[in-house]
C-alpha cells in the first residue's frame, strides 16, 4: 500500500534555484533583471527629482529657436539667425568633413609608412619606425594643439604679403609670399586656397533648407557613369583575354573614358579657379580655411596614420613567406607578387583594424574642441548647451548622433569586409 | 707514374670576398643603394634627417636654463651669438647689419614651472605626499609586474627608495620624516628579498594608502573603506563553499555595501572623535599636472581590467540577459567619444545621482574613464577568449571544474596572455586620454598647465618647449609600457617555436 508513496519525489525545492544548474541561470538572470530595473528606476527617479528641483523639464523645443552665434566654417548655409537645430547640422557637417578627409589622408600616410617600414632600405625603415613610435606614444591632443599653435603663431600675417610701390622701387622682397604659383596663402589667420567656380552653372534648388547644386550632381553622375563604363571596358578586355589569350591594350581607353567626359563637362560649365588676393587687411576671394580645421586634420591624419601604418605592417607580415615563395616559383615578378598575391591577402587582415581606426578618428574629431573647431561637439555640445542650459537634452542627443555615426561607419566597413573576406565553405 | 705533369696536392686558401661583397660598402649597397628607387629613397631620407638636424640642433645646443622670461632668454641667446637687438626686435650682428635671429631653446620655462607641471596647485609644503605615493606605487607594482621575481623586486624597491629619499631631501623635508621613510623602505626591501610574493599586500593596500597620502584627511576614512573590503572578502570566503562563487560574492557585496553606506561613517566618526589622526586635507581642485594624469591613469587602469574581464565574460555568457546587458554597455561606450563621457561626468552626473550628493569632479571623471576603458579592455579580452581553442573549455569541463575554476585556472591565464598586446595598448591609449580631462576644466599637464604657463606675460609666445617637455614625459611612459608588454609577451611565450 505504502510502496507507491515511498518512491522518491522529484518535486521542486526552493534550494534548487541555487544549486540546480537548470534553474540557476534563470535565478541569476531574474535577480540581475530586478537589480537592473531598480538601477534604471533609481536613475530616472533621481533625474526627475533633480529636474523638478531645478525647475527644468525635458524639452527639445530649443532646437527650433534662434541660435544667435556665428560659425566660421559652414558647409551648409547658416547665419546667426538660424535655429539651434540648423547649427547642429552645420556642426555635424564639419565633423563629417574633417573625419572624411582625415580618413583619406591617414590611410595614405599609414599605407606609405607601413610599407616603407618593411622596406629593405635601412634608413627609410628606421625613419618610419621613429615616426610611428613617436607619434603613437604622444597624446593626440598635443599634436592638435601644437599644430594649431604653430600654424597660428609662426605664420606671417596677411600684411607681410603686401608689395608696395616703394618696395618694388627698392627691389625688396615682401616678407612672405604665396605658394603653389601664387595660389595658396598661408597666413596666421588661416589658409586661403583657390575656389573652384563655374561661369555657366546649371542652377540649383533647395531641399529642406539644404541647397542642392545641379552642377555638382551632374559632375558626380558623369564620374559614376565613367567608372561604370571603365568597368565594362575592363570586363570586356578580360573576356577577350580568356577567349583568345591576348589582352587588348586598355590603358589609354581607360584614361579617356575616366577623364574626358568630366573634363568636357567642366569646360562646358565654364570651370575656373578664383584665386585669393590681398585686399585691405586680409585676403579676399578663394576659400578661407580656418587653422582649426587644418590643424585638426593634420594632427588626426598623422596620428591615425601611425596606427594604420602598424595595421598595414602587421597585415603584410601576417602573410606567410610561403605565399611569396610560391609566387616566385611560378615565375611571377616581385611587383606583381605584391599586387596579386600578398596585398589581396593582407587586405583581409588589415581591414578590421582599419575600421576601428576610422571609428577612432571620427570620435577623435571631438578633440577639435580644444582649438575651438566648431564640430558637433562645439555647436550642439558646446555653445548651444551653454546658451540654452539644456545639458541633458544636448548631451543625450549628441551621444545618440555619435552612436548612429559609429554604427553607420562600422556597418559600411563590415559590408566591405564581407566582400573581400576569404570565401570558404 | 701518371703522365699528368702537375697535380695539386693542397687546397688553395679561401680568398676573401671581393671588396664590393663585404664590409661597409656591401652593407651600404645592399641596404641603401640596391636600386634606383632605393637610392632615391635613401637620398630623400638623408635630406629629411639633415633638414631636421639642421633646424633643431643649434636650437637644442643653445638652450638656456636660467632666465626669468622669454625676453631674457632671447637676450642671453643673442648675446652668446654676439648679436644685439634693434628697437623693432630684429637681430643685428657686430657690424650692425640685420641678420637671422639666433636660435635657442628656452628651457628656463621648464625649470621655473617644474613644480606646476608636476604637481599642479598642490600645496608646496605637502609635496612629499604625492612623491611618496608615487614611490609606493612602484613598490605596489613590482610584484605584479615581475611576478614576485625576488631580484628585480628588490632592485626596484631599493632604487625607488633611494630616489624617494633623495627627492624628499631635495624638497626640504625634515630629517625625522626622511629617516622614517628610510626605515619603511628598508623594511620593504627586506620583504622584497625574503618573500617577494608578500609585497602583494602592499599592492592590495596601495589604493587606500595612495588615497590617504594624496587627499589627506582623517586616516579612518580609508581604513573604514578597507574594512569594508575585508568584510567582503571574509563573507565570500566563509560562504563560497556553501553557496557557490556568485551567490557568496553577491552576499558579500551586500554586506559590504551595508557597511559602507550605513555603518562606516558612524564608526569612523566615533573613532575619529577619540583618535583624530590624519593629514592636512587637500582639495581636488588643487591637483594638476602629471600628478593628475597619473592619479586618473593609474586608478582607471587598475579599475578597468577587472571590470573589462567581467564584461568580456558577460558578453560570452549563455545567459541571454547578461549577454544583452554586456553587449549594450560595450557597444554604447565604444560608440561615443570619450569627451562625451567626460562631459557626462561634469554635467550630467548631477542629474543622475540623488539630490544633494556632491562628489568631487576628479572622482567622477575617474569613474567614467574607468567605465570607458573597461569596454575597450572587454573587447580585447573577448578577442583573447575567442582565440582559445574549444578543446581548452572542453578539457576544463572534462576535469570537472566548475565555471569559475575553469575560468581562473584554464581559460583566463591563456586568454589574457593572448590579449596582452591589446590590453597594454588600451592602457597606453587610456593614459594618453587623461589629457582630455582638461576639456572639463581640470588642470592636466598638456592643455591645463601649458595654457596657464603660456598665458603668463613673461612666457607669452613660447610653444615648442612646454609641448616638447610634456610630450617627452608622455612618450617615456607610453613607450615604457609598450616595451614592458613586449617583455611580458616574451616571458610568457611557452610554445617552442
Amino acid at each position: 500500500m505504502a510502496l507507491a508513496a515511498d518512491a522518491p519525489k522529484d518535486g521542486f525545492r526552493l534550494s534548487m534555484l541555487i544549486y540546480d544548474t537548470r534553474f540557476r541561470a534563470i535565478t541569476i538572470q531574474v535577480i540581475v533583471l530586478i537589480l537592473f530595473l531598480l538601477f534604471v528606476g533609481w536613475l530616472v527617479d533621481n533625474t526627475i527629482q533633480n529636474l523638478a528641483r531645478k525647475d527644468k523639464d525635458i524639452d527639445f523645443g530649443f532646437l527650433f529657436s534662434r541660435a544667435g552665434y556665428d560659425i566660421d566654417q559652414q558647409l551648409i548655409p547658416y547665419t546667426n539667425d538660424s535655429t539651434h537645430g540648423r547649427a547642429l547640422f552645420v556642426g555635424l557637417a564639419n565633423t563629417l568633413a574633417v573625419a572624411f578627409f582625415g580618413c583619406i589622408f591617414a590611410t595614405i600616410i599609414g599605407v606609405f609608412a607601413g610599407v616603407l617600414r618593411l622596406s629593405r632600405n635601412w634608413l627609410v625603415a628606421r625613419i618610419m619606425t621613429v615616426y610611428v613610435e613617436v607619434v603613437r606614444n604622444i597624446p593626440l591632443l598635443l599634436w592638435i594643439i601644437l599644430a594649431f599653435v604653430i600654424f597660428s603663431e609662426t605664420q606671417p600675417g596677411p600684411r607681410d604679403f603686401r608689395v608696395t610701390d616703394e618696395m618694388i622701387a627698392a627691389g625688396e622682397e615682401p616678407k612672405a609670399s604665396m605658394i603653389f604659383f601664387d595660389s595658396v596663402a598661408f597666413t596666421n589667420r588661416g589658409s586661403n586656397i583657390p575656389a573652384p567656380l563655374l561661369s555657366r552653372p546649371l542652377g540649383g534648388t533647395e531641399f529642406l533648407g539644404v541647397p542642392i547644386n545641379y552642377s555638382t550632381i551632374a559632375v558626380i553622375l558623369v564620374i559614376i557613369a565613367s567608372v561604370y563604363a571603365n568597368r565594362a571596358l575592363l570586363r570586356n578586355a578580360r573576356a577577350v583575354q580568356e577567349a583568345t589569350g591576348d589582352r587588348p591594350v586598355t590603358w589609354w581607353k581607360s584614361l579617356l573614358i575616366l577623364f574626358a567626359p568630366v573634363v568636357l563637362l567642366l569646360i562646358a560649365l565654364g570651370f575656373h579657379l578664383e584665386y585669393p588676393v590681398l585686399a585691405g587687411f586680409n585676403f579676399q576671394g578663394g576659400i578661407n580655411v580656418a587653422h582649426s580645421f587644418t590643424a585638426l586634420l593634420f594632427a588626426l591624419s598623422i596620428y591615425t596614420g601611425s596606427y594604420i601604418a602598424e595595421a598595414v605592417r602587421g597585415g603584410i607580415l601576417a602573410i606567410s613567406r610561403g605565399q611569396t615563395e610560391a609566387a616566385y616559383a611560378l615565375g611571377i615578378r616581385p611587383g606583381r607578387t605584391m599586387s596579386l598575391v600578398v596585398l589581396p591577402q593582407a587586405l583581409r587582415v588589415i581591414i578590421p583594424p582599419l575600421i576601428s581606426q576610422y571609428l577612432n578618428l571620427t570620435k577623435n574629431t571631438t578633440l577639435g574642441m580644444a582649438i575651438s573647431y566648431l564640430d558637433l561637439k562645439g555647436t550642439l555640445g558646446g555653445i548651444t548647451l551653454n546658451q540654452t542650459g539644456r545639458e541633458l537634452e544636448c548631451m543625450l542627443l549628441m551621444m545618440l548622433i555619435y552612436l548612429i555615426l559609429s554604427l553607420i561607419i562600422s556597418s559600411l566597413m563590415n559590408i566591405f569586409n564581407t566582400a573581400v573576406k576569404l570565401k570558404e565553405r | 707514374m701518371s703522365d699528368a705533369s702537375y697535380v695539386r696536392d693542397a687546397m688553395i686558401a679561401p680568398a676573401a670576398p671581393p671588396n664590393s661583397q663585404r664590409g661597409a660598402v656591401h652593407w651600404l649597397r645592399e641596404n641603401l643603394f640596391s636600386g634606383p628607387l632605393n637610392t632615391i629613397l635613401t637620398l630623400l631620407g638623408l635630406l629629411a634627417v639633415f633638414w631636421i638636424i639642421k633646424a633643431s640642433l643649434p636650437w637644442l645646443l643653445n638652450g638656456v636654463w636660467n632666465a626669468g622670461s622669454l625676453g631674457e632668454c632671447r637676450q642671453i641667446i643673442a648675446a652668446k651669438a654676439g648679436l644685439t637687438f634693434n628697437e623693432v626686435g630684429e637681430s643685428l650682428n657686430a657690424a650692425g647689419e640685420v641678420v637671422e635671429p639666433a636660435l635657442g631653446a628656452c628651457w628656463a620655462l621648464i625649470r621655473e614651472r617644474w613644480n606646476q607641471f608636476i604637481f599642479g596647485f598642490y600645496p608646496v609644503d605637502l609635496y612629499w605626499r604625492p612623491v611618496t605615493a608615487f614611490a609606493l606605487m612602484f613598490v605596489a607594482l613590482a610584484p605584479v609586474l615581475y611576478f614576485g621575481n625576488r631580484r628585480i623586486c628588490t632592485i626596484m624597491v631599493g632604487t625607488v627608495g633611494v630616489l624617494l629619499l633623495l627627492s624628499l631631501l631635495l624638497l626640504g623635508t625634515d630629517l625625522q620624516h626622511v629617516g622614517l621613510f628610510a626605515v619603511i623602505f628598508a623594511l620593504l626591501a627586506a620583504v622584497a628579498w625574503t618573500m617577494p610574493k608578500r609585497l602583494l599586500w602592499v599592492t592590495l593596500l596601495f589604493p587606500a594608502i595612495g588615497f590617504f597620502l594624496l587627499w589627506g584627511g582623517s586616516v579612518w576614512g580609508p581604513v573604514g573603506t578597507l574594512a569594508g573590503f575585508a568584510i567582503l572578502a571574509g563573507v565570500w570566503f566563509a560562504l563560497q563553499r556553501r553557496f557557490g562563487v556568485v551567490v557568496a560574492a553577491a552576499i558579500g557585496v551586500l554586506v559590504a555595501a551595508l557597511w559602507w553606506l550605513v555603518v562606516q561613517s558612524r564608526v569612523t566618526g566615533a573613532i575619529d572623535a577619540v583618535l583624530s589622526w590624519g593629514l592636512t586635507p587637500v582639495d581636488s581642485d588643487q591637483f594638476g599636472g602629471f600628478l593628475l594624469a597619473f592619479t586618473i591613469g593609474v586608478t582607471a587602469i587598475a579599475g578597468s581590467l577587472p571590470i573589462g574581464i567581467l564584461l568580456a565574460l558577460g558578453r560570452r555568457s549563455d545567459m541571454f540577459l547578461i549577454k544583452t546587458l554586456s553587449v549594450g554597455f560595450i557597444e554604447f561606450v565604444r560608440g561615443v567619444p570619450l569627451i562625451t563621457m567626460l562631459f557626462t561626468a561634469s554635467l550630467l552626473l548631477q542629474y543622475f545621482l540623488p539630490p544633494q550628493t556632491n562628489f568631487d569632479l576628479i572622482l567622477r571623471v575617474i569613474i567614467l574613464v574607468t567605465l570607458f576603458a573597461s569596454a575597450y579592455i572587454a573587447e580585447v579580452i573577448r578577442g583573447g577568449l575567442a582565440a582559445l581553442p574549444r578543446g581548452q573549455y572542453e578539457a576544463a569541463d572534462a576535469l570537472g571544474l566548475d565555471y569559475w575554476q575553469a575560468q581562473r585556472l584554464i581559460v583566463m591565464p591563456q586568454a589574457l596572455k593572448i590579449a596582452i598586446p591589446g590590453i597594454v595598448s588600451s592602457f597606453i591609449g587610456l593614459f594618453k586620454d587623461t589629457t582630455l580631462v582638461a576639456l572639463v576644466g581640470l588642470a592636466d599637464p598638456l592643455q591645463g598647465i601649458t595654457k596657464i604657463v603660456r598665458a603668463d606675460i613673461n612666457w607669452k609666445g613660447i610653444y615648442w618647449e612646454p609641448f616638447l617637455f610634456v610630450g617627452l614625459i608622455f612618450f617615456l611612459v607610453c613607450f615604457g609600457m609598450s616595451r614592458y608588454s613586449m617583455y611580458l609577451e616574451r616571458k610568457l611565450k611557452t610554445d617552442h617555436r
